[in-house]
């Protein structure tokens, strides 16, 4: 794998805010890397010194080997990268399609308009007036607007925040064909389940640092190799919670555990209904929470 | 510049506004209004005063005694005039009552309006050693007068906030911020938007000028070529102006009320609504320096005197003038958002 792009000491300082602390990462050509942290950990300063949107402080942002200065790299870095940000508004009146014919004419390489049309699945709503649009719908324009250009490199800011559950899941699936494409995407995200499903390289921010950077997967091994097993407290005999030092939590147990087999024969050899029982692994909102003592939900 | 991009912005924004149904209707029927609104108002002459032309034809002491005698005379206001061909012109209009040409003992009454005769009454004593001469001439009516004010005032407005408020409302939920990042340039942005906005300007004006033209059948007696340059020149100017207010401010109440601020004086002091003849000096400069004075007095020249651009090359030069500084001073304050 050859390296996209390298972020090198990049520091963003306003006035008395250090929004960026001298944060360094390399991404890989075709991966998707997320860079994940609560709202003010310093993602959307990041990526939008990447785009070229806002100007750092100090540090580089190296593009293919080839340092970027300003808008440039080898002519205007905008006609190689596409960009979804976190809050944008359409312009009014126009319809989806003006729209992308619109965004089109910037470009000297553009994607055919109905490839980009049904990789995002717009066919829809193609004449519908932007104002019209439902969220879902919206960010699959945005979408399309980054797509647009036929970009090496798409930055999606945040590109969920907002959508239900159904919708969510559906944009998933586009970011997954267009990661086929072998695209590299960097992505910022609060959603953790989000940078699991996605990711495969993944950058923890924390008030303008990197407090934790890898694989996800990996990630979660070096730090957690418990599973968490919840039951209803009635169920479990006090004596055995006692004996075992079982966490008593808000009308459930909670076992730390290894060994899930070991302990459900435990628990069936005790007369234990299992009845209720929820067995969950530690995810990426568990490794923030480790990491800051903080929970990433709570802090939005 | 890349035309290609340039003109699709062009589109876009005029495709924006023609859909916009109620900001097309303001900007159509709201000069119509005003228009057809003054018309019953000032049915009449509209003019308060009796106005004199005095032509100074010499600064003696002798005549400055003879101005004071006239002076004496209560509400009626003497303006000046360097040139005789142009206090005559108004009188023919009806714009002032009487021209008197102190130096050669001389003076000139308009056989068809009212007001000159009654003038030429009230100083029929002091004008005995005085030659009488005559011009003929309909009056210009109020509607005929007010008209390059009222499209004036529209375009204005249309130029201020149709450019003004759309950049900033645009730079507010990051429409800017989302064209940045594209291969756009900010100066085939902005042209595009300053061009986008002349047309819809000049094509909503002629619309309303032809439409109330039916109604009202205006008095024209020059070029209407002549008409719309100037009106393009004054519109072009003004669109500049609207950028320049909104080069930097993300805020819609801090831009509505920098335009208030830049409008207001125009309305009042620009020669909408009244001649600014007879106006204390001080205001007149102060009038000179704000262009819609010289589109609505170049315009009214064209329309009543028949003036040709070469007669009102110093309203078309301060034109060009003032545009070339709003854009440029623009341009140089131009931000996509808030950091520069």
């Amino acid at each position: 794998m050859s390296v996209a792009i390298c972020v090198q000491n990049l520091t963003k300082q306003y006035k008395d805010v250090t929004a960026v602390d001298n944060i360094s990462f390399t991404v890989e050509q075709g991966h998707c890397f997320g860079l994940l942290g609560p709202n003010g950990a310093g993602k959307t300063t990041t990526i939008e010194i990447m785009e070229g949107i806002i100007s750092q402080t100090a540090g580089q942002v190296i593009y293919k080997g080839k340092e970027f200065q300003g808008k440039k790299v080898d002519g205007n870095i905008s006609q190689l990268i596409g960009i979804q940000f976190q809050h944008t508004a359409l312009q009014d009146f126009l319809t989806v399609k003006e729209t992308l014919i619109l965004f089109s004419s910037f470009y000297r390489h553009t994607l055919a308009q109905e490839q980009v049309i049904e990789l995002c699945d717009l066919s829809d709503f193609l004449n519908r007036d932007n104002r019209l649009l439902s969220g879902g719908q919206r960010q699959r324009l945005l979408l399309a607007l980054a797509l647009i250009n036929d970009p090496d490199i798409i930055f999606l800011d945040e590109p969920t925040t907002g959508l239900d559950p159904h919708a969510r899941r559906n944009f998933w699936q586009l970011i997954k064909n267009i990661k086929a494409q072998n695209k590299t995407i960097i992505l910022t995200t609060h959603y953790m389940d989000e940078a699991e499903q996605l990711c495969d390289d993944i950058v923890i921010m924390n008030q303008g640092k990197i407090i934790e950077s890898g694989i996800p997967h990996q990630l979660l091994n070096k730090y957690f190799s418990d599973v968490f097993i919840y039951l209803p407290a009635e169920q479990v005999p006090s004596i055995l919670v006692e004996k075992n030092q079982w966490q008593k939590l808000a009308g459930r147990i909670e076992i730390t555990t290894r060994d899930v087999e070991k302990t459900l024969t435990l628990l069936m050899n005790s007369k234990v209904s299992l009845s209720g029982l929820y067995v969950k692994s530690a995810n990426l909102d568990d490794l923030f929470l480790h990491l800051t003592g903080h929970s990433l939900i709570g802090s939005k | 510049m890349n035309i290609k991009r340039f003109f699709a912005v062009f589109k876009a924004r005029n495709i924006e506004f023609f859909r916009d149904k109620s900001s097309l209707g303001w900007n159509l029927f709201f000069p119509v209004l005003l228009l057809v609104g003054f018309s019953f108002i000032f049915s009449g002459d509209g003019r308060p005063a009796y106005k004199v032309g005095w032509v100074e034809e010499s600064k003696s002491s002798q005549s400055k005694a003879q101005h004071n005698s006239f002076k004496d005379t209560r509400f009626i206001s003497f303006i000046h005039y360097k040139d005789i061909d142009v206090a005559k012109v108004k009188l023919s209009h009806h714009t002032i009552d009487l021209v008197i040409a102190n130096q050669s003992k001389r003076y000139w009454v308009n056989d068809e309006s009212a007001k000159s005769y009654l003038v030429e009454k009230i100083f029929s004593e002091k004008l005995k050693s005085y030659t009488r001469l005559q011009i003929r001439g309909g009056e210009i009516r109020y509607i005929d007068w007010v008209l390059p004010g009222i499209l004036g005032m529209n375009m204005m407005f249309s130029c201020l906030f149709g450019v003004g408020y759309v950049i900033v409302r645009y730079r507010k939920n990051a429409v800017l911020k989302r064209l940045k990042a594209t291969p756009l340039t900010a100066f085939e942005f902005v042209s595009a938007q300053l061009l986008s906005r002349l047309f819809i300007v000049m094509f909503t004006s002629i619309i309303v000028y032809s439409g109330c033209n039916l109604l009202f059948d205006f008095f024209m007696l020059g070029r209407y070529f002549d008409l719309f340059i100037i009106g393009m020149l004054g519109a072009f100017c003004l669109i500049s102006l609207g950028l320049l207010v909104a080069s930097r401010s993300k805020s819609e109440e801090l831009i509505g009320g920098l335009l208030n601020v830049t409008s207001w004086p125009m309305m009042m002091l620009s020669g909408v609504w009244f001649s600014l003849e007879g106006a204390p000096p001080a205001l007149k400069v102060f009038a000179d320096f704000l262009p819609l004075t010289h589109l609505v007095a170049g315009a009214r020249e064209v329309i009543i005197e028949g003036a040709t651009l070469v007669d009102i090359s110093y309203h078309v030069n301060c034109l060009l003038l003032m545009s070339a500084v709003f854009l440029s001073l623009g341009a140089y304050f131009f931000s996509w958002n808030a950091e520069r």
